[in-house]
């Protein structure tokens, strides 16, 4: 019996190296390890057999059928690979080829430039205020100190608006500083607020002139606040936009919400300072507007300048972004050519 | 504003160098956007004196011109008319660099022979020397100029051209730039103290000033100057203001600018003979009143305007420009000189409305000082005695019923720290206002500041401060960062929802484009089929640029359409692109409301051509799969509803509406673009557009919403398909299918008409989920819905199974 199973064994393993596919290893499974194969008879006879017969032999069998089924397991694993490999190399792809196109869109630069500029402000405090586009000359101008028939208004002519309060009421705002003359009466201090927005002048157009552009402005009120807190905040936005080695100088200028007044301007981003094209050959670039919020305009907002100081800033969104890209053309951010759109 | 440095030192000891002063200026609020060089390429040319003048003895057009330099004598062949023995010219040898007149580039002169005679060097003109664009002759210096010196140090120079902001008029003059120099160089200025002799003939025996509308003049100045000879006025004055930007014209007018550069007072001159009445009345204009101005142009004046009149007529648009009337000419012999001062917003009103800037109105809109009158009315005065050997008349008339005597400004320490943020002490404030001619008296910890007379600007503490922080600069200004508290944040919802629409969209494929808020009446009239102007008509700015961005946007469509067949004139793939912004419309009595809203457009290809293949053109049903998937992001549940927008295809769009606790609020819409209105935009292939109001989806997509628990049970899923009538809408099937509350999920998976189905029917295959948050479903009881599903479609739709 004992050399029947030897033989058994044998014969299976011969038999099992042949096997070169999975359904043949299926049918060597059924004729050597089924119900109705000669070890399972074997194992099935046992009980005929004397006890120490059926020691001997129920050891050696159950051993084999232990060889078997590993040995079949084994030979099933590397089948399947060999059946992965083959089909791999089938089924080979050319990686060079496109991929399947998925549209992809963009927010306009714009909007990417202003939810920075934001994130930026409002890492130190400040949240966004909006205002409407349509002002009254009041916010837009007498509430931040530009008196009618003053010169400082030349360098904003303006788009009145033609409504059935008439025309000389209600204009295109000039600068959203019109929002930070409404902020200033809605809120009690403290308050830090940054004003992003569309805004309107009325001039002819070329590379660096738009009629239409976007502005944003910044206004922080409380208790104690100085013209070092001014510096400070936009020394850090600069910082933030520009890059950290930026060099930025800030320089007195005049606006009538704001005194003192100040202009911060950043080292050329083409010539670094030495003086180009682009910077007038001065090495710098001015890019922002600010300073101590006027007395008379933070009393026309309902606040006491005796107890409480101020500082505001002004920036347009498209010149720092052209800055930062290299754009040549501010039309080109409502011309909303794709070609355009797409870079960015 | 343009400084030329000599003229300059005239008042200040400038020790520092140009560009370093440039650099202070600039940073002190007064920015040098160009520093010019005069004689900068002067390197070897001398002043000569014309010896002799002989004709050239082979061109009749020609003179041989002797030359003395001091130490040689050089014969010149000229050209120029105006060659005179003994004038001082400027001498350029073999080797100078002078600009070519015809190419106005800087050019090596070389040797020549001229018509056989050697020319050993030129005589220069104005333009070769590149000081202005004369060439009509040789350049005459003054007698004084010395023979064999460097042009270059007899009239080289540096001139600033400094941008000065509108709150400081009085820096619009030599002085003003000086007293700045000199507070931000720690020197002191040194302003001339003027005088002159007077005859015994007093001036007000011989003209009478009046003011009638003292609120547009406040002072009026005038000073009477007789036996003048109008000549050339000398040349340095003739070279200052050349270096400054002005033409010389003679000594009078000459004079006037020169005095007005200097102090930033403008003044005007009359000939006083042609003063009718012998008097001068200062007022309004009369309403329609013509009058010819000096450049001879006619001008209608009004009510708000301010003259100068004399005893039968006005002869002088006040501080913005004269009349030809009384102009002075070469045949005046008395001069009457006006220093006025003006309602700053009356000269801005004038100018503007007249279209007529001069150098006076600018700087009298900017509201100088009344103190500048008198000084510049005086060296003027000194100036046209000696220029034009006139004499002064006794006195000067000064009629100033605008006096104010604005009283001392408080200062303290402790208010610069609370505005700048850093400790100055009570002596470097005093030093430091004093360096600007400010006068402090000190008492205590207080300073009483009294403004100096040229200083229209400084009104409150915070003025002074500023100054202080000028000339200390503000690069001591230390940078903190804000402290606490840190203020209150509102929520915003509405910029919540932006972001994340925007974010959907550009998920989707979506390019965010911004385009202009002005459009034109023509663009927005064609947005339906049959073309007419909208409906209120939108707002209209007053003097539009272009006529295409006239009128304010009522809705997004307009601009994206157009934004659309601009970019398929390159663009063949699919485009989407959308915008996010406000729409305006009027309202009685109010600024117009300005509500954000989203427009999407769709056109084109729906998947890029590839070697992958998949095509067909957006329709409907992808505008539709973006909004559903855009609300189902923001959680807001709507459906649509046959709508009726005129400008999208009669028979393919739909309204979004929504639920507020049975109330229908409409989000906006859904559709193809009206053929015709796509024709119309000279687009050539269908548009899909969604349009959303943002304030109506707020409410939706902000409302509170609860956890729903992921279902426990296991789900039963059953195919139903159907026959049905073609026009039952998909709409009608689903109702009745959801009302079964167990079933959880339809999902319509295929619509079919044709061969298959008899004709005026179509097919709809759904697959339904049934689940129970509570139980195991049993198939029988599945069986048993899905019958009587079944049951009410047959009945209320006649639908039948598909066999």
């Amino acid at each position: 019996m004992l050399e029947k199973i030897e033989e058994i064994k044998s014969e299976a393993l011969k038999q099992l190296d042949g096997i070169d596919n999975v359904r043949d290893l299926e049918s060597w499974r059924v004729h050597y390890l089924g119900k109705k194969s000669p070890l399972t008879g074997i194992l099935r006879g046992l009980a005929t057999l004397s006890i120490e017969e059926r020691k001997a032999v129920g050891a050696a069998a159950n051993k084999v059928k232990t060889l078997l089924e590993d040995s079949a397991g084994q030979k099933g694993q590397s089948l399947r690979e060999a059946q992965l490999t083959s089909e791999a190399a089938r089924e080979a792809i050319d990686i060079s080829l496109p991929g399947r196109p998925y549209p992809v869109g963009h927010l306009h630069p714009i909007t990417q430039t202003i939810d920075e500029m934001c994130e930026i402000f409002a890492s130190m405090g400040f949240q966004v205020i909006e205002g409407p586009d349509i002002e009254w000359d009041y916010y837009n101008f007498e509430a931040l100190n530009f008196p009618a028939e003053h010169p400082s208004r030349d360098s904003m002519s303006t788009f009145w608006v033609d409504t059935s309060e008439g025309i000389s009421r209600s204009l295109l705002r000039t600068h959203t500083t019109s929002v930070t003359a409404r902020t200033l009466e809605n809120m009690e201090p403290p308050i830090r607020a940054i004003e992003p927005g569309k805004v309107y002048r009325y001039e002819a157009t070329d590379a660096t002139h738009l009629s239409t552009f976007h502005h944003i402005d910044g206004i922080a009120v409380d208790r104690g606040i100085t013209m070092a807190d001014l510096k400070g905040t936009l020394y850090e936005f600069a910082r933030r936009f520009f890059g950290v080695d930026r060099k930025v100088r800030f320089r007195v200028d005049y606006f009538p919400f704001v005194e003192p007044g100040v202009e911060m301007a950043i080292y050329c981003i083409v010539c670094q300072g030495s003086g180009c094209r682009l910077c007038n050959n001065s090495g710098w670039l001015e890019i922002l507007g600010a300073g101590m919020t006027h007395p008379e305009v933070l009393q026309r907002g309902g606040i006491d300048p005796e107890v409480y100081t101020s500082f505001a800033f002004g920036l347009g969104i498209e010149r720092p972004h052209m800055l930062r890209y290299g754009v040549d053309d501010i039309r080109l951010y409502f011309n909303n050519d794709l070609r355009f759109l797409r870079q960015f | 504003m343009k400084v030329p440095l000599n003229w300059l030192k005239d008042y200040v000891d400038v020790t520092l160098p140009p560009a370093e002063l440039a650099e202070r200026l600039t940073m002190a609020g007064f920015e040098a956007e160009e520093i010019q060089t005069i004689g900068g390429s002067w390197d070897n040319i001398i002043i000569g004196q014309i010896t002799a003048v002989n004709p050239h003895p082979n061109a009749d057009r020609l003179s041989l011109a002797t030359v003395d330099l001091g130490t040689r004598q050089e014969t010149v062949v000229c050209g120029a008319p105006n060659l005179n023995v003994g004038d001082k010219i400027a001498f350029a040898p073999v080797g100078a660099r002078l600009i070519n007149p015809h190419s106005d580039e800087l050019e090596e002169l070389k040797a020549a022979k001229i018509r056989g005679v050697i020319s050993s060097g030129m005589i220069c003109s104005e333009k070769e020397l590149g000081i202005s664009e004369s060439h009509e002759g040789i350049m005459v210096l003054s007698a004084e100029a010395a023979t064999g010196t460097p042009l270059s140090d007899y009239m080289g120079d540096t001139v600033f051209d400094l941008d000065i902001t509108p709150n400081r008029p009085d820096c619009l003059s030599v002085v003003g730039i000086a007293r700045e120099a000199a507070a931000l160089s720690g020197q002191t200025p040194h302003i001339p103290e003027i005088s002159y002799e007077e005859t015994d003939s007093p001036i007000d025996e011989q003209i009478s000033i009046e003011i009638i509308d003292p609120d547009l003049c406040p002072r009026y100045c005038a000073s009477l100057i007789t036996d003048v000879k109008i000549v050339e006025s000398p040349a340095w004055m003739q070279e200052r203001l050349i270096a400054a930007g002005q033409r010389p014209i003679n000594n009078i007018v000459d004079t006037t600018n020169y005095v007005m550069l200097e102090y930033g007072q403008p003044l005007h001159s009359f000939d006083y003979d042609r003063i009718r009445g012998k008097k001068i009345i200062v007022r309004r204009a009369a309403e329609g009143e013509n009058f010819i101005t000096l450049d001879e142009a006619e001008r209608e004046l009004t009510r708000n305007m301010l003259v100068i009149a004399d005893g039968e007529g006005t002869v002088a648009i006040a501080g913005v420009m004269g009349g030809v009337n009384s102009e002075v000419t070469g045949n005046t012999t008395s001069i009457l000189l006006e220093a006025a001062s003006f309602n700053a917003a009356s000269i801005h009103y004038t100018s503007h409305h007249l279209s007529l800037t001069s150098e006076a109105s600018m700087r009298f809109e900017r509201g100088i000082s009344a103190g500048l009158t008198i000084p510049a009315l005086k060296h003027a005065t000194q100036l046209i005695a000696e220029l034009g050997g006139g004499k002064v008349a006794k006195g000067i008339i000064d009629v100033y019923p605008g006096r104010q005597e604005p009283g001392p400004i408080l200062l303290t320490p402790d208010e610069v720290k609370r505005i700048l943020g850093i400790e100055c002490s009570l002596q470097q404030i005093v030093d430091t206002l004093t360096s600007l001619g400010f006068e402090c008296q000190v008492g205590g910890s207080q300073i009483q500041v009294t403004t100096p007379y040229w200083r229209s600007d400084i009104k409150q503490a915070v003025d002074l401060i500023e100054e202080v922080a000028r000339i200390i600069g503000y690069d001591k200004i230390p940078t903190t960062m804000l402290g606490e508290p840190l203020p209150r944040q509102n929520p915003a919802p509405v910029l919540r929802l932006n972001k994340n629409i925007r974010q959907s969209l550009v998920g989707y494929g979506f390019q965010e484009v911004i385009t202009y808020s002005l459009t034109s009446l023509q663009m927005l009239s064609n947005l339906v089929p049959d073309p007419r102007p909208p409906e209120p008509m939108p707002l209209r700015v007053v003097k539009p640029m272009t006529a295409d961005q006239e009128y304010l946007r009522p809705n997004l469509r307009v601009n994206l359409l157009a934004a659309l067949a601009a970019n398929r004139r390159h663009e063949e793939e699919g485009i989407r692109l959308f915008e996010l912004g406000k729409v305006y419309l009027p309202r009685e009595n109010d600024l117009p409301a300005e509500p954000e809203a989203l427009c999407g457009i769709m056109s084109g290809t729906r998947v890029e051509k590839s070697w992958l293949g998949g095509n067909g053109l957006f329709d409907f049903y992808d505008a539709r799969g973006i909004v559903e998937g855009l609300l189902q992001h923001l959680g807001v549940t709507a459906n649509l509803e046959k709508s009726s927008d005129e400008g999208l295809h009669p028979t393919k769009q739909a309204a979004i509406v929504a639920e507020d606790n049975g109330l229908k609020v409409k989000l906006g819409v859904i559709g193809e673009l009206h053929p015709k209105v796509a024709d119309a935009f000279e687009i050539a292939e269908p548009v899909c557009l969604f349009e959303i109001s943002v304030p109506a989806l707020l409410p939706f997509a902000t409302g509170h919403r609860m956890f729903l628990s992921i279902p426990r049970f296991p789900s039963t899923i059953r195919d139903l398909a159907l026959v049905i009538d073609a026009d039952i809408s998909h709409r009608r099937v689903l109702d009745i299918i959801q009302s079964f509350p167990l079933v959880s999920e339809v999902l319509l998976f295929d619509v079919y008409s044709g061969k298959q189905v008899a004709a005026g029917k179509k097919s709809l295959a759904y697959r339904l989920v049934y689940q129970s948050p509570t139980r195991t479903l049993t198939d029988e009881e599945v069986n048993r819905v899905q019958e009587q599903i079944l049951k009410r479609l047959t009945g209320e739709l006649g639908a039948t199974l598909r066999a």
